[in-house]
This record gives structure tokens, sequence and C-alpha cells, in this order.
């Protein structure tokens, strides 16, 4: 039977969860409809910083259809008023005295339904006293910087400084180095906008005494230990079910105060509480990413051998630290912007400051900060090649980790496990005509047309990760799977990880196909549900295929060692005579006679050997012993109008290399998304405080998704070196191409402007940004 | 406010409701009829995760109030569907893997047969145009324009086949 035959890996299997959501059947948070069913709307803040001097819920009250207005000074007396961040931070739930940033819950309005309880948020009456806002990091550093976190011991704006890598060493070789280059690159607040917004609907059943929180969660598991914690509740009394979820990117990782209020409220009236989110408290006050203010250097020999970086930050996290990284890892993994190149040493100092707006630091379709790493990486590499007048292709060629150095130990401590950036790099420029693609710029160039190439060879870092290193509020970051085959040979496999999108019904399914010969359509995945699933972490990070893929194809493993055991006593042979091919159990030497799963698993309930536990079933924890490195080669032409200052994208051409590919079709799916997303924050995307801390982003009309008019038609390709450490070989892919795209897309901009004297422009590049520099250049239309 | 009267025919079933006349088609729609296939991505009229076949014509019911559409006829996702056969387009979405986390997916896929319904053989540059009213985070809009053409495809063979079947 070939692998076609069951849909197991590597075959393009059209998604199991498809028939639901295109006949609008997929049950989101806000399709939730229980009786009795109370919904909850939040009173916000207008001002960035201020005392509350008063709250007034009496006119609110008294509204038709209004049952409860809950404050900061209420949730106080339930110990509510705070809780703790997954940073080990702490977050207002509802302020009691004061607001930290613009649009913070400030009171929470429960009515029977949404128009009821919009009506009487306008009705609460808040007198606030404004305090000064601090809205960048270096003001919040300054002595006389207001407090934005006077509940700390701590009597200052700074929260943690970290450090990677060997300063020492790294200062002696920029000390002796022929060539030093040096940047500041801003890289902006932004926000992962998921078509979806958060919400929750929580109810508390008296009867069983029983907390189910239906909730926009990527990591259920880990939320309903933090929700039993926080509330004291028995962790087997909450129930947290993730139903299918619109988008994640990171943003559905944190814990809001709105599923804290909302879980308080059915506690205390004893319904069904809901509570969604419009786009405008999502866009203003959920969590954001970015906001790093980096100061890099690279250090070279005179023919461009990169010797060593040396990296400062500055990093706005907003009024709490409530991004969710390894508990060691306050800069998540930013240490690893050595990228793709081998050098001698390097140093990361990053130091985390409050200001006033909302919390900061959980990812953008992103591994913990890898797209701030390989957005400085990427850019001084470039910024090096212009200095030495050398080509941005043939740099890179120079500095690569070899593929034979692999695993190879990075100057930050990383241990890469596996690569060949020459052989990405080398398709890419083929596949796109680099050389023509040049000989064409400089004729272009000649006419005062301005055309830019632009290249990134990234490294990524998924797959958190091994236990030694990596936890979450000290729960390590393992993740699992749970198969049962049942008697006729169906089966279910429940994961610890969960979906938002990327497909686990189906490539679940196809590792279990793969591993046990059963074809896929007899194969179930269920995941979100507390009660049911086995505890994991959750999916963000490109975690899923690393941990609890691996989990799935170690636990299928373990099934199919205990039918060879069923299959020899079938066979009347010893289970040493029997070989597992073409996906069935054969006699060696003898392959007709055989046994499939499905005859096995029959046998499991009806037919097992004396002294074999009956049934066929297994799970498995796995702790990864390493992390995965995906990496790739991009490519892209961008088109400079210089009577607009749009940048236009020719072509954009992504050679990825994730490992073992699972499923095809889902993996360029996902390239294609991620590739969106990285052109989104290079070219529209930014957050943006007037000087009074007010936000100006904080709907779709001014904060810039892409349309499908100003997303290209992405070309993809692909290399293939497995992961020696994963049982199926596989890295991870949802995430490459964010951190990938954005530095090909900016060196692509100022391999256009290169010619001008121009050297780095800060993302977002937008119109406005390169028509003013077409103006101080003199080159505009 | 006092409730009006509406009566309005949802994929071809008639419902007369008495309704706030500040209850937005949206609500209507998800939360009286409870089709939550329509979804809701924003509050500017922006993301068209929300629309729905208003007398044949695309808009975001988002922005409609369920009284404007009194006496009218709407088609939503759940209705695309006929007789057991999904819609050219709800197989052309889920052969070209169109959607990923498919919150904006109905809402797409009724701008697509408004599309088409029009123009039975739209350029990509068309394509991208028609379905620029709606965000989509996944997917990068690749698939979502196959997608498409898949069901253009679809829809002139099976237009040909029918004609010629006559
Ligand atoms: S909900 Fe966004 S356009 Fe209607
Ligand atoms: S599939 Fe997720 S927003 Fe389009």
């Amino acid at each position: 039977m070939a692998a076609r035959a069951v849909h197991g890996i590597g075959v393009p299997v059209k998604r199991k969860e498809d028939p639901r959501f295109i006949r609008g059947k997929g049950t989101y948070v806000d399709d939730i409809k229980l009786p009795g069913m109370l919904v909850m709307d939040i009173v916000r803040s207008p001002y960035a910083h201020a005392r509350i001097k008063r709250i007034d819920v009496s006119k609110a009250l008294a509204m038709p259809g209004v049952i409860d207005v809950i404050t900061g000074e209420e949730l106080a007396k339930a110990n509510l008023a705070w809780m703790p961040t997954l940073m080990g931070d702490r977050q207002m739930v509802l302020p009691t005295d004061r607001v930290v940033y613009y649009a913070q819950e400030v009171a929470a309005v429960i009515a029977t339904d949404r128009y009821r309880a919009a009506d009487a948020v306008l009705a609460v009456e808040v007198e606030y006293e404004p305090l000064p806002p601090v809205l960048n990091p270096f003001d919040a550093l300054k002595p006389d910087a207001p407090l934005v976190r006077p509940d700390r011991e701590q009597k200052s704006n700074h929260i943690w400084h970290w450090e990677a890598g060997d300063k020492e060493k790294t200062d002696r070789i920029f000390h002796e180095a022929e060539v030093v280059v040096a940047q500041d690159l801003y890289i902006p607040r932004i926000h992962v906008a998921s078509i979806e917004t958060c919400g929750c609907v929580a109810n508390y059943d008296p009867v069983t005494d029983k907390l189910t929180i239906w909730m926009t969660s990527q990591a259920p598991h880990a939320h309903r230990t933090v929700f039993s914690l926080v509330t004291g509740i028995p962790e087997h009394k909450i129930r947290i079910i993730s139903p299918d979820i619109g988008g994640g990117f990171g943003g559905k990782v944190p814990v809001y105060p709105g599923y804290v209020i909302a879980t308080y409220a059915t506690l205390k009236h004893k319904k069904p509480i809901k509570w969604i989110e419009d786009r405008s408290e999502n866009l203003q006050a959920d969590s954001f990413a970015r906001d790093y203010h980096i100061h890099a250097e690279l250090a070279a020999t005179r023919d461009g051998k990169i010797r060593g970086l040396r990296v400062r930050v500055v990093a706005d996290h907003g009024a709490f630290d409530a991004a969710a990284n390894p508990s060691r890892f306050p800069a998540g993994l930013f240490s690893v912007c050595t990228g793709s190149y081998d050098m001698q040493a390097a140093h990361i100092q990053v130091d985390g400051v409050y200001t006033t707006k909302p919390p900061g630091g959980v990812a953008y379709r992103c591994s913990f900060r890898v797209t701030e790493a390989v957005h400085t990486i990427e850019r001084m590499v470039d910024i090096l090649a212009d200095e030495l007048g050398m080509d941005p292709a043939e740099i890179r060629f120079k500095n690569f980790v070899q593929p034979h150095q692999f695993p190879y130990k990075s100057p930050t401590g990383w241990e890469y496990d596996s690569g060949n950036y020459p052989a990405a790099l080398q398709k890419a420029l083929e596949t796109i005509g680099y050389q023509e693609l040049r000989r064409e710029q400089a004729e272009r160039r000649a006419r005062g047309e301005l055309m830019g190439i632009g290249i990134s060879t990234f490294t990524e870092i998924v797959g958190a990760g091994p236990s030694h290193t990596f936890d979450i509020l000290g729960i390590k970051m393992f993740d699992s799977a749970e198969i049962r085959v049942h008697p006729t040979g169906a089966v279910i496999v429940r994961i610890g990880v969960q979906t938002q999108g990327q497909g686990h019904e189906t490539t679940f399914a196809q590792i279990v196909a793969e591993e046990l010969g059963i074809p896929v359509e007899y194969i179930t995945v269920e995941h979100g549900d507390t009660d049911t699933a086995p505890y994991g972490l959750g999916t963000y990070a490109s975690r899923s295929t690393p941990t609890a893929g691996a989990a799935t194809a170690v636990a299928a493993r373990k099934i199919r060692e205990k039918a060879r055991l069923i299959a020899a006593h079938l066979l009347e042979v010893s289970p040493d005579d029997l070989e597992w091919k073409d996906y069935a159990f054969r006699v060696k030497g003898a392959p007709d006679r055989h046994k499939t799963m499905q005859e096995i698993a029959f046998a499991a309930y009806t037919n097992f050997p004396l002294g074999l536990e009956p049934g066929l079933e297994a799970e498995c924890y796995y702790d990864p012993p390493n992390l995965t490195f995906p990496f790739g080669a991009y490519v892209c032409v961008v088109d400079i109008d210089r009577g607009t200052g749009q940048v236009k994208i020719r072509e954009f051409l992504a050679v990825d290399d994730c490992g073992t590919i699972i499923n095809p079709m889902i993996v360029e799916g996902q390239i294609h998304g991620g590739l969106t997303m990285g052109m989104a924050a290079a070219l529209l995307e930014e957050i943006v405080y007037d000087e009074n801390g007010t936000m100006l982003t904080g709907t779709f009309m001014d904060y810039l998704l892409p349309t499908a008019v100003e997303t290209p038609h992405w070309k993809t390709a692909k290399t293939i070196t497995p992961s020696p450490h994963h049982p199926l070989g596989a890295k991870g892919v949802g995430e490459s191409p964010t951190i990938g795209a954005p530095p090909a897309l900016v060196n692509a901009v100022v391999d256009a402007l290169s010619h001008l004297g121009v050297r780095h422009i800060d993302i977002p590049i937008t119109p406005a940004k390169v028509y003013r520099i077409l103006q101080e250049k003199g080159v505009a239309e | 406010m006092e409730p009006l009267p509406i009566q309005v025919t949802v994929n071809g079933r008639t419902y007369s409701a008495e309704v706030e006349p500040r209850l937005l088609l949206v609500h209507f729609l998800r939360e009286v009829l409870n089709l939550t296939g329509t979804h809701i991505g924003c509050d500017t009229t922006s993301c068209g995760a929300c629309t729905v076949l208003w007398n044949g014509r695309p808009v975001k019911s988002c922005t409609v109030l369920a009284v404007q559409v009194d006496g009218g006829e709407i088609l939503t996702v759940e209705g695309l569907e006929g007789e057991g056969q999904l819609h050219p387009v709800q197989e052309g979405f889920w052969e070209e893997h169109g959607l990923q986390c498919g919150f904006c997916t109905p809402g797409m896929m009724m701008t697509a047969v408004a599309l088409l319904n029009e123009n039975p053989d739209p350029t990509e540059e068309e394509i991208r145009k028609a379905i620029s009213g709606n965000l989509c985070r996944c997917t990068g809009y690749v698939n979502i324009v196959k997608a498409i053409q898949y069901a253009a495809r679809k829809m002139r063979e099976g237009m040909s086949v029918h004609a010629g079947g006559v």
C-alpha cells in the first residue's frame, strides 16, 4: 500500500476540518448560546494614565435589562482585582485607583443582551484625574519619569535586564575589528488582529459545582491551571473549551481581564456570561507585539568575514509584563540573532521597561522575539555588504554556517539541529534569476528607475521546548498525544495543542495514518477540551509539530509495538520474525503472510494473546531533546514609484526548509499566510499613539491589514533537511515566513535606494516615508 | 425603542419577526435566526466577515439594519449548498485550500458568489479587486484566488453542459 492510499506523510490531503467551515457550521466562541445567558460589556479608560476618583454605576444599574456593574473595588474583595501574568508579573483585572493605559478595562456591565449592555457602558460615570503619560521607554527610564507601577517594590520603570553571549570576548573582537558597522533599528508595536476577536462564554453550574469556559485560547490547559490558581477553584472543577478559533497568531495566548471578569460574573450570578470584545477593544487593549528599540553592531574583516555581533535593546512592555515567553527568557529567543552566520562571539543585552501603554511583548506569529532577532541580523548583514561594496548574496555565502558544522553551537549557546543554508540560497537565486535581475537593475538605474532586490536567509528557532530550559510559570513545555484504536480499526487521537487554522485535524491524522497504516478517513483528531485532551502547553511559536507531532508519532509507535505482539500471536510466529513494511506486519521472507492494523485492532479486543493487556491505545508526553531550526532563503524584487513613494512587490520567492513535510498543501498555505503577515509588518502596520497616549490606530480604518490587492502572488519552493532529533524529522513552519519576509522586503527597498546613500529604513515602509526620502534625495517626481 | 414588524426571506424560508429598529442585520441572522455562519470581525465595515447577499447583491450585514431588509431576500453561507450538493465556490475553497481558520470564509465565499454571478470568467486581478473588501488574516489570498478560479471553471462547465444538454 502506498502512502497515498492511507493519506500518510507527504500527501496533500484535503482538510478534514473544512466541510464544517465551508458550510458555515464551525463553532466559534461567539456562536455559543446557552439558556439564560447574559452579556458582558466593558467600560474603558479614555486616558493613558489617570487616577480614578469616583465610579458611579447608579444610572447604568437603573437601565432596563442591566443586571450588574462590576468594579475593581468589588473584585478586590474577592481578591481578584489583580491576576498573575504568564511572565510572572501581575496585571490589573479591574483598577481600584488608577488606570495605566488607554482603553484599559475600568468596569464591566452585565445585561440581558449586547445592545443593553452597550447602552449601560455609556451610562457608567467615571471621574478621572489625568496623570502624565509615559509613552516611550527612554523617557520612562529617566529618573524623574512618572512611575507606571507604584504597586511594585522597585520604584522605577525598569522591569528586568537580561544578557546572553560573551561580553568580554565580543568587546575584544570589536576592539580589534577591521570594520565595524552600527545601526539603530526600531521595530514598532504591531497587533496580530486575527479576524475573530477574543472572548469567552463562562458558565458556572451550581448543581455540579463546575465552571466551564468556552474561550478563544491557544493554550487551554495552561489557562485552566492559571484560572485554578487565580480563583482557588480546584482544577478538576474547571473545564476550558477552546472550540473553533478564528486565528490566533499569539494574541490568544495571554489571559485577558475580560475572561476573568466574565468568570467572576458567572460565579456570582450563576448564569452563563458571554463576553466578546469588538474590534476596537481588540486593537486598543489586547496584548501587542514588538516595540523593540535596537542598537546593533557587526564586526568584520575587510574582506567580509563576520567576526562578532553586539546588540543592545530597550524593550517597551507597556504597563504590565504580560508576554508569554518561557520563564527563563524574558526577551524570548532573541539571542538567536546571530542567525545563519558563523561568527566567533556575540553579546546581547535587553532591558524591559514599563510605559503607559497596553501590555506588550506577545508574539505576532513568531517564536518569542525571533522576528526581532532575524530582522536585526538580516539588516546588519546587508548594511555590512553595503559598507564593503559586496553583493548581499556573496556576503551571505561567505558567512553561512556550513552544512558540515551541524549540529552547530551558536555563540549565544543554541545548538542548531540541521541545515543547509548555501543550498537554499543557491536554489532561490537560480529560481528567480538573480544575475539577470542585477543586470536589469543596473539598466533601470541608468534610466533613473528605482528597482531593488532583497534577500533574507534566516534561521528560525521553534518547538519550545526541552524541559531542562523551557517552562511557562514552572510548567515544562512538553506536549502530548493520546491515541485509541477502536476494535474496527477506527482511531481517535487527542492532542495537547490547539489549532487556530493550522489544520491539526488533518496533519495529526496523517501522522497516525503513516505510523499505523490506517487510512486518514478513519482517524479523528480532537483537541481544545481540557476535560478530554491530554495536558499540553498549546499552539504558538510553531511548536505543534515539533512537540505534539513528535508525541503523536511516539504514541503511534508504542501502539505498533503492542500490535507486533498481537500480530505474532495471530500469525503464530515469534514477534522477532515480523517486520513492519508497507503498512502491515509481515513475516520476514514471506511478506504475503501479514496482518494489517485493522485486523490487529479487532484481535486486540477479541483474540489477544494470554497475559497481554486487552485494548490498543497509547499516550505520550514528549519532552523534546532540543528545539528545531527551520530556515529559508527569500528573494524579492520591488519597484518604487517616484511619484508616490509606493513600493510595488514585483516578485517574491520563498524557499523554505522545514524538514520533513507532513502535508505539503497545508505547509504551502502556512507559508502564504505568514508571508502576508510579514509583508503587513514591513509595509503597512503600526500601532500609533498621540502625545497623550491615545491610540490613533484602533480600527481597521487606521490599522491597515493587507487586502488581496496589496498582496502579491507568492511563489514558494523548498529544500528538505530533516531534523535529526525529531521522530519524523519535521521542524514546524507557520512562522518562518513572518520572520523571513520583513527583512527581505526592507533589504529590497533599501537596495533600490542604496545608490542614493540610503542604508536603512525602519518598518513599516509606508509610501509617505519613502516619498519623504525621495524628496530629500531630490529624486521625487 | 418600539419594535417593528419585518418579514424577510432568508435562504428561501420566510420569517416574520418584531425587531428593535436599531438591530443590525448580522445580529438578526446570528442571534434571532441562529444562523451563526455569518461572522463579525470589525465595527467599521472593513473586514467583510459578515457579507451576505441581499436581493442578490453582496452587503456587509453589520452595516445594514434588519428593518431595512423588510420584504427582501437574504442569502447566507448556510443557503449555498443545494440538495446536498456543495456550491462550486464551497467546493473550490475546499479543493484549493482557500481557508485556514475559516472565520473570513463565509463572507469571502458570498462575495465570490456575487462576483461569479456577474462575471463568470474573471481575471486574477478582477478577483483580487472583488474580494478586497474581505480581509483574511490566514491564507495570504493566493489560494482564495485559486478557489474562486476553480469555482468559475466549474460553473462555466456546468453551464455549458446544461446548455448542451437541452
Ligand atoms: S463585521 Fe467587519 S465588515 Fe461587517
Ligand atoms: S481563513 Fe482565517 S481569516 Fe481567512
